[in-house]
């Protein structure tokens, strides 16, 4: 305690020192991501910058135009200074893709407690939905030579590849209605494996998927003629989607089907008992969910002009869970520091390392085999984090809250009911 | 079409049949495991991968050390499967102690998730040591007992063909079997077994029988690595290659065998993992034929986890399992 328990009372009472501060820190990290040629720490301080302005206690509303402010102008700008400005908005756009992915299995997993181990199938769904039509593809089984479809139809198939995954969510939804728990993630499991396995093999009788070969030239965006092709201009079309996704997964969780999806977590029976519809609430959990993974999916297709079924196996899946159970099951922004702290681990952090190790062994400092090379750990990092934060934090990062309600809202001097404000703490997974 | 598949008959029951022993007995493990604990143990198809490493890592030692020419293959066969029980076992408990048995009061999601936590770090530790003593995680090992005979099987009528069978299979089917009937015996003759029974039934009840539950658990998870272990060395012995993967795909067609047959059952799982064994192989040989070419034998996976759906959605107590009411 003593100074340091005064400083943070000071800090937690004053909000001018918080956003001065704040301000502060941006400056000196966009600076220094700005003027420096590539340094990983400072664009990962700078993307810091975005958790401690959800940690002020600015309104909400002050604090999503800063962080829109810090997305939209400071970050593409101060990253735009060096070489390596293609490389950052890779990892940022990256990080779009799989926050509104993890927001998605959130919904299935935190919201509705439904463990869905078979996630990535909808993103193959959606990429694939795309990649057929915007390529070559489509001709071998529609006859007319209209295809590759150009790529203004690519905004449509955003839309396209959403409902496509929801169908698929719908399917997959569909044994749920027998089966729970353990099961359920078997069978999600097993799904997941089905659809990668006909993605890798529907070359014959009629070659739609071109098997293990993959989709490749795959037709970039194009809006009234401007062509998207490098990273940066993906970026705010990643930004764009991802800020719709988080406006939605916030209003339908405390409406309504969010609330009802919560119930069915908690208590199946008892919801079930209180009148809510079980499968049509669940349905729309996996519909949903899906959904948002189904349109980053066209997305990624688009950004990376090539796709396979190797990039949507059950590491991927994984990649997902993790990034959820890291965050906090059912915590927004805890699934979004998780989605982000997953992605840069792998994609600069891991990376980083191996190139720096590898560097080290080509100047014959240290004999690293190339065997423990980090960015092959990668399943080692996963399964630790899974195990760790099971046992030691079961409730993530962020812990989920349940806004509390105020029962009386006409009598102000009534104080809430205590059980109320019990049950709001008890907020953790229950089956 | 009738012909050709009538043809190869023999061969693929006969490959059914050990691929079948090898599914039955990692089925096992999940089925005790899942009895006692209610828990699906995910990781249990990595420890049969383990054991596989270790039983082939056993062997080059012995190999280097030149003692297989001094001892009888049987005995070394024994003894390799012998070590690999006993490394397989007790990881089987530190995973149960470190990983799940802090969870045992927590919601089933996290224990479910740290479950696939373990799986994926025993995928990757095994893959490092593989790597860096050989240079390749993919290991080919050698067979003690290379042997090969033709079952004369045309004899019996001429719409069969002949059958050869290797001597491993046969092994792998005595081993099996054995391993089978000494579990059935153990948990249903003995006072351990007696213990074992009880608390599957009740944990509290049987603790309040001054049964130590964790001694117990300890003792299922002991047994059940330690047979999944052992078919992990049957598998290498059987197939020649290994590599750290293999255990997540062999688990996940074992625990289709344990839901089949009823999971908790253990003769059902030993039923259930038959059944796959011979279903697959017959998928795998004449699903071109069946299909006229359109599909091949590349979905034999996706009829293992086919059949895993439809039993789930439809028969999820399994054929020999009774249907547990829901507790509220």
């Amino acid at each position: 305690m003593g100074n340091m328990g005064k400083l943070k009372h000071w800090l937690a009472a004053n909000k001018a020192a918080q956003g001065g501060l704040l301000a502060a820190f941006i400056l000196v990290t966009a600076g220094a991501v700005y003027g420096m040629d590539k340094s990983v720490v400072a664009f990962l301080l700078l993307l810091a910058s975005l958790l401690l302005l959800y940690f002020t206690s600015f309104s909400n509303k002050i604090k999503w135009m800063a962080a829109g402010l810090l997305l939209i102008i400071i970050i593409p700008f101060a990253t735009s200074g060096g070489s390596s400005y293609e490389a950052y908005m890779e990892v940022a756009s990256q990080c779009g893709i799989y926050v509104a992915m993890a927001l998605g299995l959130n919904i299935v997993v935190g919201f509705a407690g439904l463990l869905d181990m078979g996630f990535v199938a909808f993103f193959a769904v959606g990429a694939y939905t795309y990649g057929i039509f915007a390529t070559g593809q489509a001709n071998n089984f529609i006859s007319g030579d209209m295809f590759p479809l150009s790529g203004g139809y690519f905004w449509i198939f955003i839309l396209l590849g959403g409902f496509m995954a929801g169908i698929f969510g719908i399917l997959l939804g569909l044994p749920v209605l027998r089966v729970k728990g353990d099961y359920l993630a078997i069978v999600t499991l097993g799904f997941g494996e089905i659809i990668r396995i006909i993605f890798n093999n529907l070359e014959k009788p009629v070659n739609i998927t071109n098997g293990a070969m993959g989709l490749s030239s795959i037709q970039p965006p194009n809006l009234f003629g401007f062509q998207f092709t490098f990273p940066h201009q993906f970026y705010f079309i990643v930004l764009l989607i991802l800020g719709v996704v988080i406006f939605a997964v916030r209003r339908l969780e405390y409406s309504r089907l969010g609330r009802s999806w919560k119930a069915v977590r908690e208590n199946e029976i008892a919801a079930q008992s209180m009148g809510i519809p079980l499968i049509r609430t669940k349905l729309t959990a996996f519909a949903i969910g899906a959904s948002f993974s189904g349109m980053m999916g066209v997305v990624f297709a688009a950004k990376q002009t090539f796709i396979d079924p190797t990039s949507f196996t059950l590491i991927e899946s994984t990649t997902i869970l993790v990034m959820v159970v890291l965050g906090g099951m059912g915590s927004v922004p805890g699934v979004i520091l998780g989605a982000s702290l997953v992605t840069i681990l792998n994609l600069q952090v891991l990376t980083e390392l191996t190139n720096w190790l590898n560097q080290l062994s080509s100047r014959g400092v240290i004999q690293v085999p190339d065997a423990l090379s980090p960015s092959k750990m990668q399943r080692l990092i996963f399964g630790l984090i899974l195990i760790l934060v099971a046992v030691f934090r079961p409730n993530g990062l962020i812990r989920a809250k349940n806004r509390k309600v105020q029962l009386d809202q006409t009598d102000r001097s009534v104080k809430p009911n205590p059980i109320s404000g019990q049950a709001s703490g008890a907020s953790s997974v229950n089956e | 079409m009738i012909s050709s598949i009538l043809q190869t008959l023999p061969q693929v029951l006969i490959d059914g049949l050990a691929l079948g022993a090898i599914y039955a007995v990692v089925a096992l493990g999940y089925t005790m495991v899942y009895g006692i604990l209610e828990l699906i143990n995910f990781a249990h198809g990595e420890i049969f991968m383990t054991g596989a490493f270790v039983g082939t890592t056993v062997l080059f030692m012995f190999q280097s050390f030149g003692w297989l020419g001094g001892l009888p293959a049987w005995f070394s066969y024994l003894l390799i499967i012998l070590i690999a029980m006993m490394v397989t076992g007790s990881l089987g408990v530190g995973i149960e102690r470190v990983a799940y048995r802090p969870l045992r009061k927590a919601p089933k999601l996290i224990s479910l998730i740290s479950a696939f936590g373990v799986s994926f770090v025993l995928q990757d530790v095994v893959r490092f040591i593989a790597q860096l003593k050989t240079g390749n995680y993919i290991v080919t090992s050698d067979s003690l007992f290379s042997g090969r005979m033709t079952l004369d099987t045309s004899a019996i009528s001429s719409v069969f063909g002949n059958a050869s069978i290797k001597a491993n299979t046969i092994i792998i089917l005595i081993v099996a079997v054995l391993l089978m009937a000494g579990l059935d015996i153990f948990v249903n003759r003995t006072k351990w077994g007696v213990a074992m029974r009880a608390v599957a039934q009740d944990r509290e009840t049987a603790s309040l029988m001054s049964i130590n539950v964790n001694k117990i658990v300890v003792l299922t998870f002991f047994i059940g690595s330690a047979l999944g272990g052992a078919t992990g060395v049957l598998f290498a012995q059987q197939y020649g290659t290994i590599d750290p993967y293999i255990g997540f795909i062999l688990g996940m067609k074992a625990f289709t065998a344990a839901v089949l047959g009823g999971i908790g059952n253990i003769r059902g799982a030993m039923f259930g993992g038959i059944v796959i064994g011979i279903l697959e192989m017959f998928a795998s040989s004449n699903l071109g034929i069946l299909t006229h070419g359109s599909f091949g034998a590349e979905y034999k996976d996706v009829f293992a986890f086919m059949i895993l759906i439809i039993v789930l959605i439809f028969k999820p107590e399994g054929l020999f399992g009774r249907a547990v009411k829901e507790k509220v």
